[in-house]
C-alpha cells in the first residue's frame, strides 16, 4: 500500500460483470485526499457502477478498492465511511428535512440530541435551518438537492460519493449549485469523487476528471491537460467541440509531426510519443485555435468558402468548407469582433493556425 | 375524453348502469329497510320499530350470537394479523430478493386460493386435518383462516412495496443502516398504508367466509356466518336481517377505512 494519508480511494484492477456483459474492465484508479474528482463519460460507459462499488451497493467481480489504505470491498455499505448523494436524492419522505439529514448519526450511535444538533449545523451549512421541519416533497428540487447534500455530509465521511446530483435541475441553479459544491468540498476538505456525463460540469468542478468509455478509463487528468492534450479520438470528441480529420503521418523531426491531409495541404502538429512515420491518424483542433482572415497570414492557412456564421451569445461559430473537402469549425470571441470582420457567407477565407493548435491522437 | 368514444354516449348506457346497480343493492336495501320492521314476518311492514336488534343482544338467540361474534370477531383478527405478518414478509421477498429462478411460480402460488374455488380449499383443509388428526374446533378455524387470507393481505403489501423503489434503502445503508435498520426505520413505514389495506381486507375476508368454516369447525362452535346460516334454516326471522344490517355497516367502515388509507401519504 502506498502512503495512507495521501490516497483516498485506491482501486485496484477492478472488474464488474453482469453475466456475460463486462461493465468494467479492469479500472486501476488512485483518488488523492481532499480531490474533487469526476468520473465522466457517456451514460452506460460503467461511470456510476464504479461509484456503486466504492459505496458497496455493487460487490467487484475482481480487483481491490481501498479505503485509506483498508481494504473495503468485501465490506457492506453500513461499514464503509463513504457517503452518497443520489441522483433522485433518495429522500426518506416520510421523515422532516431535520430527521434526514440526522438518520445517518443515528445510525451511527450518536444520541438523538446530539444528531439533531449537528444535523441542525448541516442544515445551516446548506442555508436551509428554516425549513428543518417540512417533509421533502414540500420542497423544490434545488433544495432537496441541497437536504441530500447536507445528510451525506452530516456523518463526516471520509469520501463523498455524488451520483450526477445536479442532473435533475435547470440551467442556472445547475451552475450556482457547481459554485457551492466546489466550495463546500473545499470548506470540509472531504475527498468529493463525482459522477457526470456533462463535461462542461466536469471541468467546471473538478481537480482530475477519468474519462470514461465502454467500461474502461479512456484518460486520466487535470481538466486542462484532458482538454488540450487528449489522448484519442474519444476524449477529443467527448470533451469540449473539436475538428477531426484524418492525416497521414509524413516525417517527424524534432518532436514536430508533419501530417499529410491530401496531395497539396500538409499540417506540422507536435508528435506524441507512440507515433510512427506513415501511420494513418487522426488530428484534433480545438475551434477556438483558429483564427479566421481573408488573406493567408501564418505559415499554416488552409483556404475555404465560409458555409454558415452562427451567433452563439459569447462566441460566434463559423463553418468553412476547406478545398481539402472537409468542413471546419471556427470559433471567434464576440470581444474580439472589434479588430476582426466576420466573413461573410459565400466569401473566401483563410483558417489560420498554429503549430500546437492540433493535437495528434493515438487511434 | 373523446366524445364519439366516450362510454355515456352509447345508447343504452344510462339504462344498463341503473340495471346493475338495482340488481347489486336493492337486497340490501330491502334487508336494511326491514331489518327496522314492527312485525314478527319478514314480508309485511307494520311500522318502524328497534325490537329485532335489541332481539340479537338479550332475546332467546342471543347467547348464541355473542358467543359467534366473539368466535368470527378474535379468529378474524388473528388470522388477518398473522396473515398480514406472512405477507409482509412474501411480499418484502418477492419484490426486493432479486431475480432468483422461482420468484414468478411463487408469486403464482401465494395468489392461486383467490382463483381456486373455495370448495376444493374447503374439502383439502377438512383433509388435512381430519389425516393429521387434528380435532376440529376454534384453533382449525384459526389456521384455515390465516391461511386463506395470506393471499388477500399480500396483494394490496405487493402493490404498495412495487411503488417505493429501491434508492431509499440503499441511501438509508449507505448511512450506516444495517439491512434491518433499513427496514424498520424506512420500508416498513413507507409500506404501512399497504400493510394496514392488507390488514383490514384480510380481516373482511375472515370475518364473511362461510364455506372453509363450516368444513372445518367441529360441532358445537360457531362463527357468525355459520350461527346466522343455522338460524336460518329453522325460519327465518327478521333478527337474521338486523345482524346482517350491522355486518352490513361495519363492512362499509371498513371499506372506507380502508380507501381512505390507501389515499393516506405521510409524505405531505
Amino acid at each position: 500500500m502506498k502512503d495512507k494519508t495521501d490516497i483516498a480511494v485506491e482501486i485496484q484492477a477492478a472488474v464488474k460483470r453482469y453475466g456475460n456483459f463486462t461493465a468494467l474492465h479492469r479500472i486501476s484508479l488512485s483518488i488523492r485526499d481532499n480531490e474533487f474528482f469526476t468520473l465522466l463519460g457517456p451514460s452506460g460507459c460503467g461511470k456510476t457502477t464504479l461509484l456503486r462499488l466504492i459505496a458497496g451497493f455493487e460487490d467487484v467481480s475482481e480487483g481491490q478498492i481501498y479505503l485509506f489504505g483498508d481494504e473495503i470491498d468485501t465490506l457492506p455499505p453500513h461499514k464503509r465511511s463513504v457517503n452518497t448523494v443520489f441522483q433522485n436524492y433518495a429522500l426518506f419522505p416520510h421523515m422532516s428535512v431535520l430527521q434526514n439529514v440526522a438518520f445517518g448519526l443515528e445510525m451511527q450511535g450518536k444520541s438523538l440530541s446530539k444528531a439533531r444538533k449537528r444535523a441542525g449545523e448541516m442544515l445551516e451549512l446548506v442555508q436551509l435551518s428554516q425549513y428543518a421541519n417540512r417533509k421533502p416533497a414540500q420542497m423544490s428540487g434545488g433544495q432537496q438537492q441541497r437536504v441530500a447534500l447536507a445528510r451525506a455530509l452530516a456523518p463526516q465521511p471520509k469520501v463523498l460519493l455524488l451520483d450526477e446530483p445536479l442532473s435533475a435541475l435547470d440551467l442556472k441553479l445547475r451552475k450556482a449549485m457547481q459554485l457551492e459544491l466546489k466550495h463546500i468540498q473545499r470548506e470540509t476538505g472531504i475527498t468529493f469523487i463525482f459522477v457526470t456525463h456533462d463535461q462542461e460540469e466536469a471541468l467546471t468542478m473538478s481537480d482530475r476528471i477519468a474519462v470514461m468509455s465502454n467500461g474502461a478509463l479512456q484518460q486520466l487528468g487535470a481538466p486542462r491537460d484532458i482538454y488540450e492534450q487528449p489522448h484519442n479520438m474519444f476524449v477529443a470528441d467527448f470533451i469540449g467541440d473539436t475538428n477531426l480529420l484524418e492525416v497521414t503521418v509524413e516525417a517527424i523531426s524534432d518532436g514536430d509531426a508533419k501530417c499529410r491531409i491530401d496531395d497539396s495541404h500538409a499540417l506540422i502538429c507536435p508528435a506524441v510519443e507512440t507515433v510512427v512515420v506513415g501511420a494513418r491518424l487522426h488530428l484534433s483542433i480545438r475551434p477556438e485555435r483558429m483564427i479566421l482572415t481573408e488573406e493567408a497570414n501564418a505559415n499554416q492557412s488552409f483556404k475555404g468558402t465560409v458555409v454558415e456564421n452562427i451567433f452563439i451569445g459569447t462566441d460566434i461559430t463559423t463553418i468553412v468548407k476547406l478545398e481539402t473537402g472537409s468542413q471546419i469549425t471556427v470559433r471567434t470571441s464576440n470581444s474580439d469582433r472589434g479588430s476582426k470582420r466576420i466573413i461573410d457567407v459565400g466569401h473566401d477565407a483563410f483558417v489560420n493556425m498554429e503549430v500546437g493548435a492540433a493535437r495528434l491522437l493515438a487511434d | 375524453m373523446n366524445p364519439t368514444t366516450d362510454v355515456k354516449t352509447y345508447s343504452g348506457f344510462r339504462l344498463a348502469t341503473i340495471f346493475c346497480m338495482v340488481i347489486l343493492y336493492a337486497p340490501l336495501i330491502v334487508v336494511t329497510i326491514y331489518s327496522f320492521n314492527a312485525s314478527n314476518s319478514i314480508t309485511v311492514w307494520k311500522g318502524l320499530s328497534f325490537r329485532w336488534y335489541v332481539d340479537v343482544f338479550i332475546g332467546p338467540e342471543s347467547t348464541k350470537f355473542k358467543q359467534a361474534a366473539f368466535n368470527s370477531f378474535s379468529i378474524a383478527f388473528i388470522a388477518g394479523t398473522l396473515a398480514t405478518c406472512i405477507a409482509t414478509a412474501a411480499a418484502t421477498a418477492i419484490v426486493r430478493g432479486g431475480q432468483y429462478r422461482l420468484r414468478t411460480p411463487s408469486l403464482g402460488l401465494i395468489t392461486l386460493p383467490i382463483m381456486v374455488p373455495e370448495i376444493v380449499l374447503a374439502v383439502a383443509t377438512l383433509i388435512f386435518f381430519n389425516s393429521i388428526g387434528f380435532t376440529r374446533g376454534y384453533l382449525t378455524i384459526l389456521i384455515a383462516h390465516t391461511a386463506f387470507c395470506i393471499p388477500f393481505a399480500y396483494l394490496p403489501i405487493q402493490a404498495r412495496m412495487q411503488g417505493i423503489e429501491d434508492s431509499f434503502e440503499h441511501a438509508a445503508m449507505d448511512l450506516y443502516a444495517t439491512r434491518s435498520q433499513a427496514f424498520r426505520r424506512i420500508l416498513l413505514p413507507l409500506m404501512l398504508p399497504g400493510i394496514i389495506s392488507g390488514f383490514l381486507l384480510a380481516f373482511i375476508v375472515s370475518l364473511d367466509d362461510f364455506i372453509i368454516t363450516n368444513f372445518v369447525k367441529g360441532a358445537g362452535i360457531e362463527t357468525l356466518p355459520t350461527a346466522i346460516f343455522g338460524s336460518v334454516k329453522q325460519g327465518l326471522k327478521p333478527n337474521i336481517m338486523a345482524i346482517s344490517t350491522m355486518l352490513l355497516c361495519l363492512s362499509i367502515v371498513m371499506v372506507t377505512i380502508s380507501y381512505f388509507i390507501s389515499k393516506w401519504d405521510k409524505t405531505k
